[in-house]
């Protein structure tokens, strides 16, 4: 019944709600000649929106999804398709309790507004048919409510065809994807073939299997939710409103419950994670109800109904009320819980836009329409970004492990640092072994294993006694250690080894390499040979994208060194500016490259007695490289530093890396050198020096001058930002990125407690600070800073705020903690003068 | 011989029970038997007198007072007899509610296996046939090994072969009184009354023209609409399952696969989604015509005729223009 | 009354039935399993008959291990216990299933005395062979009828009732009796959560019957050719009222 054009500037895959929403968004900012094509029916398409639960809990403790949450909840009430219930998390157990403290926080962090902590009585107020004596409270917020999906997607349909923008083509399913020359070019589908510029992916579950049709990979799983509907319930049979009740997540048993019409659902996340095949779900004409409503298998749910009939005995116990509908529905699952968006890294023009939830798909299809549109998006969606996967990540044995893993997450208490448990060790670095016989902790970065401290330190925590800020509550002594103080204290005082094995590596060559970086470095990068170059990047508005470093080795020859949890999504913004010419190119050295810092004031001693190249500060000055003998080996040695110390970042091709390390660490012994994590190169010892990270302190939403990382001048040659960031300057800045330390760690219970990161940062009265730009305060990274002996805190402030010496407080766990700001900009707490890196 | 069970209403015989004929005439052509009926009740010779052409070459009437009324066993325990005296080859009977039933009981005494729902068959060795699985939905072929094939006829799966009735000039089988023996325990389930039907309505069965609603009726109310059409039409109405489950109409309205198969001449589908249990007892209809909001409905994949829109609106406007034309 | 109700378990067949490549079976892998509706009534209404007169209900069918899944469905109804006669999943054909259940029934009411009432559904939704109710009251010399919408039990007797030609036939049988009853006997209750734990944590009987083959051997399975017409959109809400008038003219319907 659907009439299909031959040609579109953009073609939509999957008219569920990501896909509807961004052929709104797509026409909103002004693209026409959209094609949305659907393989099942309008307005229910049969795939996960046809039988979501709708309901939406704004509150994350991640800053992005939190962003996305908002955000189309706001789309979703402009639509007039928001029903706000209110909705309460509940806790039966006293960890849960305290969870929900820490949501409390995360709401305050991003502006979520009304959120409170209720007592069980309270809660009973608001859902009477609640058993309040199975639980200890709850966590209100009055902005969650119910969406209507469909209808959403319906009326986004409507508003993008009467901006004359789109065609719709239900019941047309796609047989393929055509990519000539690494671009996307047309679609064919069964009746008939568009030619396109633009492709993009909307189609949840079914991702993985279009996506592959073109060669590329949405390593995403569909996985099955139960859920059912029980009902008629006499309670409810006067209700008068479709939602009458908040909803009710039962934090602590995985599920959800709530009240419709005469109805209530009951849904679940605490079975054991059903996986498919995105090949193996059945079509429509095969499917009793819809391909992604499944039969419901109810040996799954049966432990379910225990736990809601404990909680909510009167409806749940009622032998009146039937069980009307159960299902085990597919949703969208991805192996680290975010969603899937951007353009794919193998076609251009070819674009993921896979949410997880309902609760997100418009704020997603929002930015990903900025994003195509102008490259501005107004969220950041890196944690989203499908340029973050590595090739491992793609492969169907990591994507079923982690979502397995991270399935009974979904209500979970997740500690920021938890490490992942399945589908490890994939990548090791050539020290491995001894890192292993060292006692290392290992923490997983882009699948390296990486030390995140070592136990055979642990005679260190005698040697620096008091210095140690030791940790007593379990919570922040989860996934850390003392120990990583005291390595701390032995690399500050003596020298430390470090495994950088994770560093991205591209090599940039060609005639035009160095005119290629200066378009998109910040700062200068055309500097002589064996100068290395510290440099933002920004996109076109000026948000900051990334921060890496840029060593010049020859006139046409660059190595950039990039971190390893954003390096393919670095790597994708590098491949996409290269000049179609053909005169710089860009080889992905990873592999083939390792990594050893050595820093201290020993570093010199140590590094000095493994090779005969002069390491003089005269010889060897700070932020040159230059390629330097260890026991036969050829290394280039870069001397730089992200902990504040004398010493050298060595690069060293893989295969001759544990030679290199053994040599050093021999060299090291007569120096008391000590194997050092992580925990103090990314966090202890970065905060001493106040050095900003990407994902933590920058981010697109924020700009150099509020980061304190405008120099002096700017260069003259253009490069992406350029314009903004001039504008940027040319006025005071909305916050400014200030260093604040814990004045007492005491709670009221007489624990010490020390934050971790994301708590809100509020006035001494308590209320939030928020900047000129609507934008709150909260700490952007926290770690103890065992050399000044505070635990700091970094945050941008508004600039009233942001003046040394001021005092406000940080929300932690249901507590308010006194904290001063020391410095606002980016001087170090440790060694201002910077006289240990340059010694 | 083959001998088939004719059910007949009034002194006609059943329309399925000429379907069940036509392929036992095709199978008596292929094995070169004859092809007996049998007919039980008040009204049977009449019957009998229709079968012209069905190439019946002789029909056992039986007419016992005793079998005045109903009586499943009874009736099988004849059938039973006959088959001893008359050791046909095949048996069989139209895949009706008694068709199925009493050959079930044919089934049971004589150990025989039973193939119900047939579409068709092969005589041979081995003996092979198609029947119907889940009401139409899906077929099997299978082989049925048994000194004498038992088989029901699936209804609406032959069509009656009228041009062999019109070229035997209207020969009537010769009829042959039957008597069985039957016991008291033959006799023991038997229908002690009969509640008649309400007349003043078209019976779902026979109507030529069938006006269903499905789902999108919304409610009992709503069926108003779809009545007062019926009326205007001399049509039955019929519903599908969702509507008997919820309540709004009695089941014996159900078209389907636990309700009624039907064969008008024209089937409006109102508010009918399509799911394949609604399609399988409303496939034999020779025309449909939907009435739906979705374009894209499976019913759509069926229907030979559509009108989208709401059946609220579209069927109300059908019966005032009924009236505009017809004066009425 | 002490009333027994076997049911079958089959795959709840979604908009187009899919064979497995071989064509022998039905591809249940994306399907969820139920008996059919006859079936689902005839649970009910034992339930109904037991909660109105006392005595006790039971289920019964023959099949593998999973079909304990059904059996606990009907016991989340109200059936107070199940009998699973087990096999290894194959197909048995109408004579070989009859001939396990009369066994079983021996059996069970060796020990439990005898049923007052059996219930068959019409026929099994998926094979459709409309004969194992006939051949266990045979077998047992009960008496049986089929098509059943309606029953009247108590007092040693069973008013049964069906629809024919557009009204009623009526029958009486003594008990003990054997009915085949359809959709429509009654409106079958959801089973509540209570009702779905209590089920969960009752035992099931288990017999283990051997074959004996007898039936129509199944060669393979076929979809019927299909129905798809071209349709033809004759108009667009009520302005289409003319244009169906004159399809009815056309076609002769629209009479007198």
């Amino acid at each position: 019944m659907s009439s299909l054009p031959g040609q579109a500037k953009v073609v939509v895959i999957g008219a569920g709600i990501v896909g509807s929403s961004m052929a709104y968004h797509l026409a909103r900012l002004g693209w026409r000649d959209i094609v949305l094509i659907e393989k099942g029916m309008l307005p229910n398409p049969g795939g996960s929106t046809g039988h979501a639960s709708n309901f939406i809990f704004l509150t994350d403790h991640g800053k992005e999804m939190a962003a996305f949450t908002m955000d189309s909840a706001r789309q979703y009430r402009e639509l007039g398709v928001y029903d706000e219930t209110g909705g309460i998390e509940v806790a039966r157990t006293p960890e849960r309790m305290e969870e929900l403290k820490r949501r409390m926080a995360s709401s305050t962090s991003w502006g979520v507004e009304g959120s409170r902590l209720l007592t069980p009585a309270e809660v009973k107020a608001m859902v009477p048919f609640i058993d309040e004596t199975v639980i200890l409270g709850g966590f209100y917020t009055p902005g969650v409510g119910i969406v209507d999906s469909l209808q959403a997607g319906t009326l986004m349909r409507q508003k993008a065809q009467e901006m004359g923008a789109l065609t719709i083509a239900a019941s047309v399913e796609v047989t393929g994807v055509d990519v000539e020359a690494g671009r996307v070019r047309r679609v064919h589908t069964d009746q008939g073939t568009i030619e396109a510029e633009v492709v993009v992916i909307a189609c949840g579950v079914w991702s993985p299997r279009i996506a592959q049709m073109a060669g590329a990979s949405i390593p995403l799983t569909p996985a099955v939710h139960q859920m059912i509907d029980i009902g008629p319930v006499p309670m409810f049979s006067n209700a008068t409103k479709e939602v009458g009740y908040p909803i009710v997540r039962d934090m602590d048993t995985n599920m959800y419950e709530r009240q419709h019409g005469n109805g209530f659902e009951i849904g679940s996340y605490a079975h054991r994670a059903i996986l498919m095949d995105a090949d193996d779900i059945p079509s429509i004409a095969a499917s009793a109800l819809s391909p992604t409503m499944l039969p419901f298998t109810q040996e799954d749910f049966d432990p379910q109904l225990e736990d809601a009939l404990e909680l909510f005995p009167e409806i749940v116990g009622d032998e009146s009320v039937g069980v009307k509908l159960a299902i085990n529905g597919l949703l969208s699952l991805t192996p680290d819980g975010n969603p899937i968006i951007g353009e794919t890294p193998e076609v251009k023009g070819l674009w993921s836009v896979a949410a997880v939830w309902i609760k997100e798909a418009p704020g997603i299809a929002k930015t990903v329409a900025e994003w195509m549109t102008s490259g501005e998006p107004e969220i950041d969606p890196h944690g989203s970004d499908i340029a973050r996967f590595y090739d491992h990540h793609k492969t169907a044995q990591h994507i079923a492990a982690r979502t397995i893993e991270g399935y009974n997450k979904t209500y979970g208490i997740v500690h920021p640092s938890e490490q992942w448990e399945s589908n490890r060790p994939v990548r090791l670095s050539p020290f491995y072994a001894r890192e292993k016989e060292l006692g290392a902790m290992f923490f997983e970065a882009a699948g390296w294993e990486r030390p995140h401290w070592y136990e055979s330190n642990r005679p260190l925590l005698d040697e620096f006694g008091d210095r140690v800020i030791p940790r007593e509550a379990e919570w922040e002594s989860r996934w850390w250690s003392p120990i990583i103080n005291a390595e701390h204290l032995a690399m500050r005082d003596r020298v430390g080894i470090v495994d950088l094995s994770a560093f991205v590596i591209f090599d940039v060559t060609g005639p035009g390499a160095c005119e290629y970086l200066e378009r998109l470095a910040v700062n200068k990068v055309d500097v002589a040979p064996g100068r290395t170059v510290y440099t933002p990047l920004l996109n076109s508005a000026g948000g900051i994208l990334a921060d890496l470093t840029i060593m010049r080795l020859a006139h046409d020859r660059f190595r950039v060194v990039t971190g390893g949890g954003m390096g393919m999504r670095d790597k994708k913004i590098f491949t996409d500016q290269l000049p179609a010419d053909g005169t710089a190119q860009l080889h992905d050295v990873t592999n083939q490259w390792t990594t050893i810092g050595v820093w201290g004031p020993r570093a010199r001693d140590v590094v000095g007695s493994v090779t005969s190249a002069d390491m003089s500060h005269a010889a060897f000055p700070f932020l040159t490289s230059q390629n330097v003998d260890i026991n036969g080996v050829r290394t280039l040695a870069s001397r730089i530093s992200y902990v504040g110390e004398l010493g050298w970042e060595i690069y060293v091709p893989i295969e001759q890396g544990l030679r290199v390390w053994d040599a050093l660490w021999e060299a090291g012994k007569p120096h008391g050198m000590a194997p050092v994590g992580i925990g103090t190169y990314a966090v202890t010892a970065r905060l001493e020096k106040g050095y900003r990270a990407h994902g933590n302190e920058l981010e697109l939403d924020f700009d150099l001058v509020e980061a304190g990382m405008a120099r002096r001048s700017v260069k003259d040659r253009d490069f992406i930002g350029r314009a903004a960031y001039l504008e940027q300057r040319s006025r005071p800045p909305a916050a400014i990125l200030s260093t604040l330390t814990l004045d007492d760690p005491t709670s009221s219970s007489g624990v010490r407690r020390y934050m971790l990161g994301r708590e809100p940062i509020l006035t001494p009265d308590g209320e939030p600070l928020v900047d000129a730009k609507g934008r709150r305060s909260f700490v952007t990274s926290a770690g103890s800073g065992p050399s000044v002996g505070k635990h700091i805190l970094m945050a941008y402030l508004p600039p009233e705020c942001a003046k040394e010496g001021t005092k406000l407080v940080v929300e932690y766990f249901g507590e308010r903690y006194p904290v001063t700001v020391d410095v606002a900009g980016s001087t170090p707490l440790f060694d201002p003068e910077n006289a240990r890196i340059r010694s | 011989m083959i001998l088939g069970l004719v059910e007949h209403a009034d002194g006609r015989p059943e329309r399925l029970s000429l379907e069940m004929l036509t392929l036992a005439g095709r199978l008596g052509a292929t094995t070169g038997e004859p092809v007996h009926a049998v007919l039980f009740g008040q009204g049977a010779r009449e019957a009998t007198g229709q079968l012209g052409g069905q190439r019946a070459a002789l029909a056992h009437v039986v007419e016992s007072h005793q079998l005045a009324v109903f009586a499943p066993v009874a009736w099988a325990a004849a059938i039973e007899q006959l088959m001893a005296a008359h050791a046909p080859s095949i048996v069989m009977a139209a895949g009706s509610d008694r068709g199925n039933e009493v050959m079930a009981h044919v089934a049971a005494r004589t150990d025989l296996p039973l193939a119900a729902n047939v579409m068709d068959a092969t005589p041979g060795e081995p003996f092979r046939l198609t029947r119907q699985r889940w009401a139409g939905s899906l077929l099997e072929d299978a082989v049925l090994d048994a000194p004498t094939k038992l088989l029901t006829v699936a209804p609406h799966a032959v069509a009656i072969d009228e041009a062999a009735g019109a070229g035997a000039a209207a020969a009537a089988p010769a009829i042959e009184p039957f008597a069985p023996t039957l016991t008291d325990d033959d006799l023991r389930v038997a229908v002690v009354r009969r509640l008649e039907p309400d007349r003043s309505g078209v019976s779902l069965t026979d109507a030529k023209v069938v006006v269903g609603g499905g789902r999108g009726v919304g409610s009992p109310e709503g069926f108003s609409e779809l009545e007062e059409l019926a009326e205007l039409l001399g049509a039955a109405v019929g519903v599908s399952r969702v509507v008997t489950s919820s309540g709004w109409r009695p089941h014996s309205q159900q078209i389907g696969q636990t309700g009624l198969r039907i064969a008008p001449d024209l089937y409006i589908a109102c508010g009918i989604s399509g799911a394949i249990q609604h399609i399988v007892g409303a496939k034999a209809a020779k025309r449909i015509l939907a009435i739906n909001t979705d374009p894209d409905a499976p019913i759509m994949s069926i229907a030979d005729y559509a009108v989208i829109g709401d059946l609220h609106q579209v069927v109300p406007a059908i019966s005032a223009e009924i009236r505009r034309v017809t004066g009425r | 009354m002490n009333i027994l109700v076997c049911v079958k378990r089959v795959p709840a067949t979604g908009g187009r039935i899919t064979l497995t490549p071989d064509g022998r079976d039905i591809d249940t892998r994306y399907l969820g399993f139920t008996v059919s509706p006859h079936e689902e009534c005839g649970v009910e209404e034992a339930v109904r008959i037991v909660e109105a007169q006392g005595g006790s209900s039971t289920v019964l069918t023959l099949g593998p291990e999973v079909a304990t899944e059904q059996l606990r469905d009907a016991m989340a109804i109200g059936i107070d216990q199940a009998v699973l006669l087990e096999t290894d999943g194959a197909d048995w054909d109408p004579l070989a299933t009859a001939g396990a259940i009369v066994d079983a029934i021996r059996t069970l009411e060796a020990e439990g005395g005898p049923f007052d009432l059996i219930l068959f559904g019409n026929e099994a939704a998926d094979t459709g062979d409309f004969q194992v109710g006939v051949r266990v009251a045979t077998a047992l010399g009960r008496p049986f009828v089929a098509g059943i919408k309606g029953i009247d039990a108590g007092d040693g007797r069973v008013v049964a009732r069906r629809e024919f030609g557009g009204g009623w036939e009526v029958f009486e049988l003594p008990q003990p009796a054997v009915l085949g009853v359809k959709e429509g006997l009654n409106l079958p209750r959801y089973p509540s959560v209570p009702g779905r734990l209590r089920a969960k944590k009752k035992e099931i009987v288990r017999m283990s019957p051997a074959p004996r083959p007898g039936g129509p051997t199944k060669e393979r399975l076929r979809l019927p050719q299909s129905d798809e017409s071209t349709v033809e959109v004759i108009g667009t809400g009520p302005e289409a009222a003319p244009a169906v008038v004159a399809l009815l003219t056309r076609l002769g319907v629209l009479g007198r």
